[in-house]
């Protein structure tokens, strides 16, 4: 490893190469989300849970075209507007993942819903979910808002991972109170400065991604940004790029912001009547 | 026969049926999904000594597409 390489991202029992994190949700066709979760290069991805069709059941799965001894899946509770469902739900993706003998099975991406309109979290019912899900065993990824105090909350409770939303999901607006996640980030980290933070939602193009890293976040989590591109393909390259690079600035002591101009060429040697 | 609700629809199966016989009744793939039996899951290893009984509420959930 050079100091050019992205450094593994720690997260709970689970180290990865890859600081992205892509969905699978909203693509066209299944062939087009294998071919962008390669571009992308994660190697984690996220699924959701939902009933079995039992009309309809010769459809194909989704399972049928990831590599799963590739990714490490990762299932979510999204949908769930209480507790008690996100925690059923957790359970039953667990439950899936073991019998396929995924590493994913340890844990779960939580997202306790209070409203349709903005999917914002509902607080009191996430912190709760989580609580219960820690003490079943699970490495639990919560999806927050950008509240710093909601933060510490869910990572006093035991959640390997804080997942702030940088807007709605979906939204694309990318991270529309970076201070907040500046104060989440100090928060968080303080006495801890390996605990994993990565900003989970509203990301639409590749300078959201490539600024939530700047901020010094560990990892970005996406899925319409690319599923919904005109060109998926692209924006999957763009994606993997921007994490990458991001990562790198993030890391490398950008200069300060100046009001004045600083020249860049030297003052001395101009051909000049002076 | 006794009737059960399978992801909230009403079926009619085999008295003494165990889950394994719910899931060759309705042809899904084991390997891909996961059974709920009155909101506790049933591992896949107790699938075939569950049995259902009359009333019961089922889901039988599997993964799909989402971020």
């Amino acid at each position: 490893m050079t100091e050019l390489d992205v450094k593994p991202l720690r997260l709970g029992s689970h180290n990865f190469t890859s600081r992205l994190i892509v969905g699978t949700g909203k693509y066209a066709t299944f062939e087009l989300m294998r071919e962008c979760l390669t571009i992308s290069q994660a190697d984690v991805i996220t699924v959701a849970v939902r009933r079995e069709r039992l009309v309809d059941a010769a459809g194909r799965s989704i399972l049928d075209f990831i590599d799963l001894n590739r990714y490490t899946i990762l299932p979510n509770t999204a949908g769930c507007f209480t507790a008690e469902d996100a925690v059923r739900t957790a359970r039953l993706g667990r439950e899936i993942l073991l019998g396929l003998e995924n590493p994913g099975a340890s844990w779960v991406k939580l997202e306790v819903l209070a409203d349709k309109k903005t999917l914002l979290p509902d607080p009191l019912a996430t912190l709760e979910a989580t609580k219960q899900l820690v003490a079943d065993g699970f490495e639990v990824l919560c999806y927050t808002s950008d509240d710093p105090i909601m933060a510490r909350r869910l990572k006093d409770a035991g959640a390997t991972s804080v997942m702030p939303a940088g807007s709605p999901i979906g939204s694309g607006q990318g991270i529309l109170n970076p201070n907040n996640i500046r104060i989440c980030l100090e928060y968080l980290k303080e006495g801890d400065p390996n605990y994993p933070v990565i900003v989970d939602a509203g990301v639409g193009t590749a300078s959201d991604v490539a600024f939530a890293m700047e901020l010094g976040c560990d990892g970005v989590l996406l899925n319409t940004a690319i599923a919904s591109a005109k060109n998926p393909r692209l924006m999957a390259e763009a994606m993997c790029l921007a994490c990458r690079a991001g990562y790198l600035a993030a890391n490398s002591g950008r200069i300060p912001k100046r009001l004045y101009a600083t020249a860049s060429s030297p003052e001395d040697g101009l051909i000049s009547a002076k | 026969m006794i009737s059960i609700r399978v992801n909230g629809e009403a079926l009619q199966i085999a008295a003494d049926s165990t889950v394994e016989n719910l899931i060759a009744q309705l042809k899904l793939n084991s390997k891909f999904l996961a059974v709920e039996l009155n909101r506790r899951v049933v591992p896949r290893a107790e699938h075939g000594r569950t049995r259902l009984a009359a009333d019961d509420q089922v889901e039988i959930v599997t993964l799909v597409g989402g971020g």
